[in-house]
């Protein structure tokens, strides 16, 4: 690998190439293995996967406005919310982050010249698309009313849809989880270059480490668990049957033992990029580094000990409630940390509002209230009156969309320039975040209330009274609908007529702003230079001093 | 100089045609393999860890129909299988161990055998499996049990098909594996300077023989 010299006052003699002409042509794409382009794939699938979740948010809210429901029956609209959440939990949150701005950057921030294996890579965005699309299609063509939760004994001696194939297609598709995860966690071991040492690492790869424990850890039991549904479908008997001596709680057990650390596949990526964000538009390095380290990990771990709060009112020991809500006001305490290390980041901090740090601080504010909503239903005595309602209909959009979706957005902004080599329209992106930011909280600040009120959710009718708040609810999810479309727009502008973007736009710390933008095919034309984290006190290398 | 270091870094000029573009080395490329195999077993781990917690709040709920059930199993077969299955890991870990010397058509033969005993477990399965659809405890198919835990009886078998199956169906995929190991082996594409998919094979051939070695006395043993 030969650095480009450049000698001042010659032109360059070979202007460097990007990943993107490296090989051109559709299998050129389709055979990569570069990490760069298949995060590039993955970038234009969970986009469509989003919009078609998206569109069956929009047919609920649309629904929702009359109280005896304006548009759906009741059927179809059990069915629209299984497809809502099983297309946006597991094929857009869950790779949201990792599989996208994850898999660009893992190895530019280590100075690494691709993932540890770069054919289980593909073969990962393989399998995601064969069973996302097979997924869909069964949702659509016949339909699951179960909700993304798949509970037994509806889901294996009652329900009439398609849960075996659904179920099938979520199982290939958390192999997917699975081999990201475990692409992350071995590069983050072996990969790194010499010199960038473990507490040298930026968040965002501590972040991209953290969530990869918990996938490989957590998808496997996800995995087996649908796979003993399917069995239990088949064959009519099974270990969630209590017709037969077996245990339905024992199936929300084991599902929640993997979707309550999945919660944390969704907000430890988000957290990552927040905490790359931050520092860069408030030029200081962040506050308490090592601390943020702990937390990520923390969450990590503890992450695999609290599902039992999602099972209070289903007929667990008074002994287990209690344990299951202490470790979940636990689990409070490193994400207390990092909102209090974000906030005394900015202390002091030179702060500009360019549109990613708009991102950063409406996922740290959204994130907090939706933390902290986290905490009342942590609480047994609050949650057994609100389980089941919009309050925690709310609770969880607020983390998942108000958090990850921002931070998703916030990282998109950020790394544009870096991944796609174009600038996009400031002043667009600025609005376009503060009308997220407004018209989400519109739609769900309502759904707190209704769920106070005690309104259920996965219902398609409601009692007259909660009329007013679900009208208001579903005026802000317009807003937020248009504010979610606006990117699309001017980011597919600046893809084609977009001004060049710098190396470093920002004037950002980190490996990944010392390659060209956009990187070359193996990631670095001369050796990257390691500095400590987040070092603003210090000048960029490559800039003279 | 470390002298395991310096080793790693000899394998590592004379095997540098095989390294691939994201390591500097063959030693880092090895490394980082093994270490994903052994991330590879931990989600197996978790994976096989759902259907014995499984087992073990059945067994609970059902501790009479369990040791009825287990009767109902055939251990002299499951004893010979568990013989074999430890076997097989032997010859792979002699395989392993023999490749570093570039004793080509020992490792060949060691592999042979531990693919056919391999083979020999899923035939043995599959005669057991035949006996109990003969005496009806084909969950799912055909089963017919009386008595007050005949439910429960029903009950252990989903779990022993369910167990059992999953197991052989990684017992098929480490023939597979270790069949493909072998032609490599013989084909000189495995030798001492590139040991990497053997020994990944071996770890996971591991891997299904220490899940019967659970399975065993769990399916087996608790009856009698």
């Amino acid at each position: 690998m030969n650095a480009t010299v450049v000698t001042p006052g010659l032109p360059e003699l070979e202007p460097p190439r990007s990943f993107y002409t490296h090989r051109s042509g559709l299998l050129g794409w389709l055979l990569t293995r570069d990490h760069k382009r298949i995060a590039i794939l993955y970038t234009i699938t969970i986009t469509l996967f989003f919009f078609m979740g998206g569109v069956a948010a929009a047919m609920m809210r649309i629904n929702l406005v009359e109280p005896q429901g304006a548009l759906l029956s009741a059927e179809t609209y059990n069915k629209t919310f299984t497809f809502h959440g099983v297309v946006m939990v597991w094929f857009f949150l869950i790779p949201s982050i990792p599989a996208t701005l994850g898999n660009f950057l893992l190895p530019l921030m280590i100075g690494a010249r691709d993932l540890a294996f770069p054919r289980l890579n593909l073969a990962s965005w393989y399998l995601f698309v064969i069973g996302g699309c097979f997924t869909i299609a069964c949702l659509l063509l016949g339909g699951v009313d179960t909700g993304w939760t798949f509970y037994t004994p509806f889901s294996t001696m009652f329900s009439n849809s398609n849960v075996i194939l659904v179920a099938v297609g979520v199982f290939v598709t958390g192999f997917s989880t699975i081999l990201t995860g475990l692409n992350f966690i071995v590069t983050t071991h072996k990969l790194r270059m010499p010199g960038m040492t473990w507490f040298k690492l930026p968040l965002f790869v501590w972040g991209m480490y953290a969530v990869s424990l918990v996938m490989v850890l957590a998808t496997p039991v996800l995995a087996m668990t649908l796979s003993l549904i399917g069995l239990e479908r088949i064959a009519h008997v099974g270990i969630f049957d209590p017709a037969l001596g077996g245990d339905p709680l024992l199936f929300q057990h084991l599902f929640w033992f993997y979707s309550h650390p999945a919660v944390y596949i969704m907000i430890l990526p988000a957290m990552g990029v927040a905490s790359e964000i931050i520092p860069c538009f408030a030029r200081r390095g962040i506050f308490g580094y090592r601390f943020m380290v702990y937390a990520l990990i923390g969450i990590a771990v503890v992450g695999f000990l609290v599902w039992g709060h999602h099972m209070f009112v289903a007929g667990m020991s008074a002994t287990a409630t209690l344990v299951f809500s202490i470790l979940s006001f636990i689990i409070a305490v490193p994400s207390a940390i990092k909102v209090f290390n974000w906030t005394a980041t900015l202390r002091r901090g030179r702060i500009s509002f360019e549109a990613p740090m708009l991102y950063a601080l409406g996922f740290v504010g959204l994130f907090m209230i939706g933390g902290m909503s986290g905490l009342m239903l942590a609480a047994p005595a609050l949650d057994i009156p609100l389980h089941a309602t919009y309050f925690v209909i709310a609770h969880f959009h607020y983390v998942m969309v108000g958090g990850t979706v921002m931070a998703y957005l916030g990282g998109i902004h950020y790394w544009w320039p870096k991944i796609t080599g174009r600038l996009y329209s400031e002043a667009w992106a600025r609005f376009a975040a503060i009308l997220m930011f407004f018209g989400f909280n519109f739609t769900f600040f309502p759904q707190y209330v209704l769920g106070y009120l005690g309104m259920p959710r996965r219902y398609h009718a409601y009692p007259p009274e909660f009329q007013t708040l679900n009208i208001l609810s579903s005026t802000g999810a317009s807003i937020l609908a248009i504010s979610y479309l606006i990117p699309v727009i001017y980011l597919g502008w600046s893809l084609f007529r977009g001004a060049r973007a710098p190396d470093n736009p920002w004037g950002a710390r980190g490996l990944e702003w010392q390659t060209t933008s956009p990187p070359p095919k193996q990631n670095f034309l001369a050796r990257p230079v390691v500095q400590k984290a987040y070092a603003y006190d210090e000048p960029a290398p490559g800039t003279q001093a | 100089m470390n002298g395991s270091a310096a080793i790693v870094r000899e394998q590592g000029r004379r095997a540098r045609g095989q390294v691939a573009e994201q390591y500097d080395d063959a030693g880092q490329q090895h490394a980082t393999a093994q270490f994903g195999m052994w991330v590879f077993l931990a989600t197996e781990v978790l994976f096989f860890g759902v259907l014995f917690a499984g087992y073990a709040v059945c067994r609970v709920r059902n501790p009479e129909a369990f040791l009825l059930g287990s009767r109902h199993t055939e251990i002299l077969f499951g004893a010979v299988e568990a013989a074999i299955l430890l076997l097989s890991s032997a010859t792979v870990t002699f395989a392993v161990n023999l490749i570093t010397f570039d004793a080509r058509r020992v490792v060949v033969v060691l592999l042979a055998i531990t693919a056919l005993l391999g083979v020999a477990f899923l035939a043995l399965h599959g005669v057991e499996y035949s006996h109990e659809y003969d005496e009806h405890l084909m969950v799912g198919v055909d089963f017919v049990q009386h008595g007050p835990h005949a439910r429960g009886i029903e009950l252990f078998f989903f779990l022993y098909y369910a167990m059992t199956l999953y197991h052989s169906l990684h017992v098929l995929v480490g023939v597979g594996v270790i069949a493909t190991v072998a032609t490599l082996v013989w084909r000189r594409k495995i030798r001492s300077e590139y040991t990497t998919p053997l020994v990944l094979a071996g770890l996971y051939w591991h891997l299904v023989d220490i899940v019967w070695v659970f399975l065993f006395p769990l399916m087996y043993l608790i009856g009698r």
